[in-house]
Order: structure tokens, then sequence, then C-alpha cells
């Protein structure tokens, strides 16, 4: 029998294992966004998430995606990592 | 020429033209300056002073790049300086020096095609010299190893089995296109991985596509990458859609798509592939699998391939002319369908009552109070069609005509209307909402002659600038 050679048809990326940072102590004095999707009653949810996070102590920065169906643009993602320690997002209604 | 050189010839027992020369080549032979390769085989031709190679693997007559049999090739010590192509007596005197070679033999002769050219051969060739201009990671297979079980393994398929995509199937799917290999178009979601055309010829021969199919592919790929088709939300959705590819124009007649009978259906090669195609690109890479990125609740059996040509209409303009292309020039257009549902009318006679049926099944499209949320589709049946068409009714009047039937009072659509709690917000039951957005409605024809049944294919619930809004390119040769 001969040889078989296929092509891959993939990325051909290997998988880069990134090892999440790990979750801080407490969040007093900390800021946390929280990233609204754009689903409906999503801004519901994260208005109760916030009254809860300032009631320990953290500051909010909220966010907004323009469409739940694309990713959030890249300015968006840079302003989050600027201003914020840790980022809560709203994923689905 | 002649003193000091030495020749090579190629040849095929099965060119009459060789098997003329065998004199001359042996008055060559005589010389002790010859050797001959043969691509069929050993024992021809017959010559007792000469080295005769057997070159039926062709690898010899690959090196040489030999186009037509005989080919005489003149050396001085390594170095080529001349050759010539079939029997042509002066040229081959002048490159030997013999000027009496083949006296007996006529003035000219053609040749027959080297057998390295033969379009069958030819991939096999490229593949095991690294031609082709290949660079994807290639899998070397254990003897034992099933092939179509390695791309189960390896995560490749959709699941339907795939034709494995050996060097040689992928040389021989680029032969469709013009286009570089090497050539990137884009980012594929959702991991938005670049992709070359030498990536989508890979997936276009596990899809079972033939290589003129390719621009096809091709093209559905573009469109997909477009940013108002929106393809990241629309692999990532919980919702049934997948693209539908629709090819309009001459070329999809040329490589034998259906848009006749059963062209929703199964069992057209061009039809099945090249919608398969498209799809296996997002999941191999892309990286768009269900379970992972692809969230649907349900999916739709569309996800393996949705795609058929229009049947384009004398009377009606075509979708490529809708798109803003000339009826000749082949596009395809790319849509966030869901499956499709059926609509009958047998007793219309006249555009008014079928706008009105038609406009009926469009209005429960994802829910009979949803609005301004998906597109659909309408691919109107032969018989429906000619309802239109007796009473001279364009396309755009069709279209015009469904929208106007769907502008739907705000007190059918709220919160509660019709014992349902989907709807719109109490608030907005003194308006009136169009069913389908501005554009949001497309007609085509296609399907057999027999059947007053046409076709909705409704769309993903995210049209327009918050989802997807339907893309058209023209295929590219």
């Amino acid at each position: 029998m001969s040889e078989t050679v296929l092509l891959d048809p993939g990325s051909e990326r290997d998988p880069v294992q990134r090892e999440p940072r790990g979750l801080p102590a407490d969040l007093a004095g900390r800021t946390v966004g929280l990233l609204d999707i754009s689903k409906p009653r999503g801004d519901v949810f994260l208005d109760e998430i916030a009254r809860l996070l300032e009631a320990q102590g953290a500051a909010i920065a909220r966010f907004k995606k323009p469409t739940f169906t694309r990713p959030a643009p890249t300015g968006l993602r840079q302003e989050i990592a600027e201003q914020c320690d840790v980022v809560l997002e709203g994923l689905a209604d | 020429m002649g003193a000091g050189n030495h020749y090579v010839v190629v040849t095929k027992r099965d060119c009459p033209t060789c098997q003329l020369i065998e004199p001359a080549l042996a008055e060559l032979a005589d010389q002790g300056r010859l050797k001959v390769l043969n691509q069929d085989g050993a024992g021809f031709p017959a010559l007792a002073s000469a080295e005769v190679v057997d070159d039926h693997e062709l690898d010899g007559s690959w090196a040489l790049d030999v186009e037509i049999v005989p080919t005489l090739v003149c050396y001085q010590g390594e170095k080529e300086v001349g050759r010539t192509e079939g029997w042509e007596r002066a040229a081959w005197r002048q490159l030997t020096g013999l000027d009496s070679l083949g006296d007996a033999l006529p003035e000219f002769r053609p040749g027959c095609g080297s057998l390295t050219r033969d379009p069958a051969i030819a991939p096999r060739l490229q593949a095991r010299h690294g031609g082709g201009g290949l660079t994807a990671r290639r899998l070397t297979l254990a003897a034992l190893e099933d092939a179509i079980e390695t791309c189960y393994e390896r995560g490749w398929s959709d699941g339907l089995p795939v034709v494995p995509p050996t060097p040689e199937r992928v040389i021989t799917m680029l032969s469709g296109t013009e286009r570089d290999p090497g050539e990137i178009l884009g980012d594929v979601p959702p991991d938005l991985v670049p992709v070359s055309i030498e990536k989508i010829a890979i997936n276009a021969v596990m899809a079972g596509c033939r290589p003129e199919y390719l621009p096809v592919v091709i093209a559905a790929v573009e469109a997909a990458l477009e940013e108002p088709f929106c393809m990241h939300g629309l692999l990532a959705t919980t919702y049934f859609s997948g693209p539908m590819v629709v090819v309009s124009g001459p070329l999809a007649r040329r490589i034998g798509m259906n848009a006749k009978g059963n062209a929703l259906g199964q069992g057209n090669r061009a039809n099945a592939t090249i919608g398969r195609a498209l799809q296996l690109v997002i999941r191999n890479v892309g990286g768009g699998r269900p379970g992972e990125v692809d969230r649907a609740t349900l999916g739709n059996p569309g996800k393996y391939t949705f795609c058929f040509a229009e049947d384009e209409d004398p009377a009606w303009t075509s979708l490529s002319e809708d798109k803003g292309f000339s009826r000749e020039q082949t596009t395809v257009t790319l849509f966030a369908a869901d499956g499709v549902q059926g609509i009958v009318d047998q007793k219309a006679r006249e555009p008014e009552p079928l706008c009105r049926s038609f406009a009926a099944g469009l209005r429960v499209v994802s829910h009979p109070k949803m609005v301004q949320a998906p597109d659909a589709f309408l691919v109107v049946s032969p018989e429906h069609a000619r309802v239109f068409h007796e009473a001279g009714w364009s396309k755009q009047q069709v279209t015009e005509r469904l929208h106007e039937l769907l502008l739907i009072d705000g007190s059918e659509l709220v919160q509660g209307a019709g014992g349902m709690a989907e709807g719109l917000p109490a608030k907005l039951g003194d308006r009136a909402f169009r069913k389908f957005r501005k554009g949001g409605l497309t007609l085509v024809r296609a399907g057999g002659g027999a059947g007053m049944f046409s076709a909705i294919i409704g769309g993903w619930g995210a049209s327009g600038t918050i989802g997807s809004s339907p893309v058209t390119k023209e295929v590219r040769s």
C-alpha cells in the first residue's frame, strides 16, 4: 500500500494555553467593568449586579457593545482593559 | 553542433511518430551518445547501442519538462543547448550534426502529447515533485490508516464522510481557478484565521467539489467574510440559521447546477458540494463547530449544505440584476437562512390572491407577531411565476405588493394579542409595522415545471445593521 499524504484543511494554529489570572481577594477599591452586549433586558440584570458590587466597595464602569451579533470593537476592548481591574459580560437574554 | 554533444530523446510507444522515427534513433544511437526515456514501459524503442530507460513513472520526463513526444534534447556536458519537438528532419539534423539522419523518413510529422501533461497524471507528478505552490501542513498516514476515518478523528468532517484531501486532489482542484493558491481572502470567524485560496481548495476537495466549482466556492467565502453578512454572529447564534448560497448567472448552468425540479433538494453534485465547502471552510479554517462557538439550539439541515441556482426568468430581473450586476455576470448571494417553509396555492390565477397567500405565509416567519426582525427569501416556482407573467407583473411589483400586505396593525402584534405572550410592548399597539425591513424580502425563481408550490425561507432574527444582510459577490475565474 502506498503512503497517503493529506493536507491540513484547518488553521494550523497550535492551541495556545493561557492561564486565567487569579481572582482578586476582594473587590473593594477595584474598578469592575460591566459589559452590556445589547441583548434585551441585559441592562436590568447588570443594574442589579452593579448595585450588589457597589455595596462591596467596587467602582463600576459601564460599557455597551453596539450589537450582540458582532464581537466588541477593538477600541471598546482597549477601553475596558485600560479602565478596569475586572470585567463582567452579560452573554445572553 | 555534433561532436562532443550527447542526446536524450523522450518517446512513447503509443505515439505513431515515435514508432516512425525508430530508424533515425538507431542511426543516432550508433554514434554512442544517445539515451532514450520511454514513457509507456520497457521494450521500446529496440536499440542495441543506446541506453533505453523505462520512464513509466515519468520522473525523468517531468524533470525535463517535456510537453511533446518525441522530444530531442541536446547537451554539451551538463548543459542543455537545444531541443526540438516532434519530427522535423531539418531540426534533428541540425541539432545532431548528422546530415543524412532520417533520409528515408518524411520531412515532418507532429508528435503526441507527453504523458506528463495528461490531466489525470499531471497533478500526481506535481504533487510528488513538490509543485503546485502548496504550503499547507502535510500529514503522512500510516500504511493501514484509513484516510476517511482519519478525517473524522481529526474533527474535519461535518458528520458525513469527506474526500481525503491529498496533494494530488488539491492540485487538481486548484486548476479550477487562475488565482494564486497563496492569496489571502480575509479572516474566517470565529477564530479569525486568514484563509488562502489553497485552504479553500482543500476544503472544496473534502466537500466533493469538482475544480470548475471552485470559483463559486471562493466567491461564497468572500461573501461570508464581508462585514454586513456578520458571519461571526450567524455562527455563534442560538438561532437556526446558517449561510444559504444562491448562484445567479451563466456559470451556474455551465457547471451543471440545478435550478429546476428539486432545486432545494438532494442529488445535484454542484448544489450539494458548493454549500458544503463553505460550511467546511468555516468549520475547519475558522474553528466554527457546534457545541463550541456554534451555540445553535436546534440548527437546521441546511447547515450541512444549502445551495441552489436561480432559474432566471426571461420576464423578470435576475438576482444578479437586482443586486446591481448584469444578467451576464455570475454572482453568489449569501443569506442567513433557516429551513424551507412551503406555501401552497393551487387556485390563484390572478396576482392579488396569490400575493395574499404569499403574505399570509410570510407573516409567520419567526413568529406571526415578530416584525422587522428576520429577512426572508421567497423562491417562486415557475407555475406561480406564470400567474404574475400573464398579468404583466414585474418582480418589483410583486415585492411591493407583498410589503403592502405585510403592513400589520400594532394591535395584532402586542404582547397578549391572540392569547400569545410573545409580542411588542403594549405602547406600540397604535402603530402599524412592516413585517420586513426595506430590502429584507428577496424573490427568485427556481423549481420544477409542475406544482403551484413556492418556498419561503425565513432568515436569522437579527437582520440588517444589527445582524446579517444578504451579500452578493461576483464569481471570478
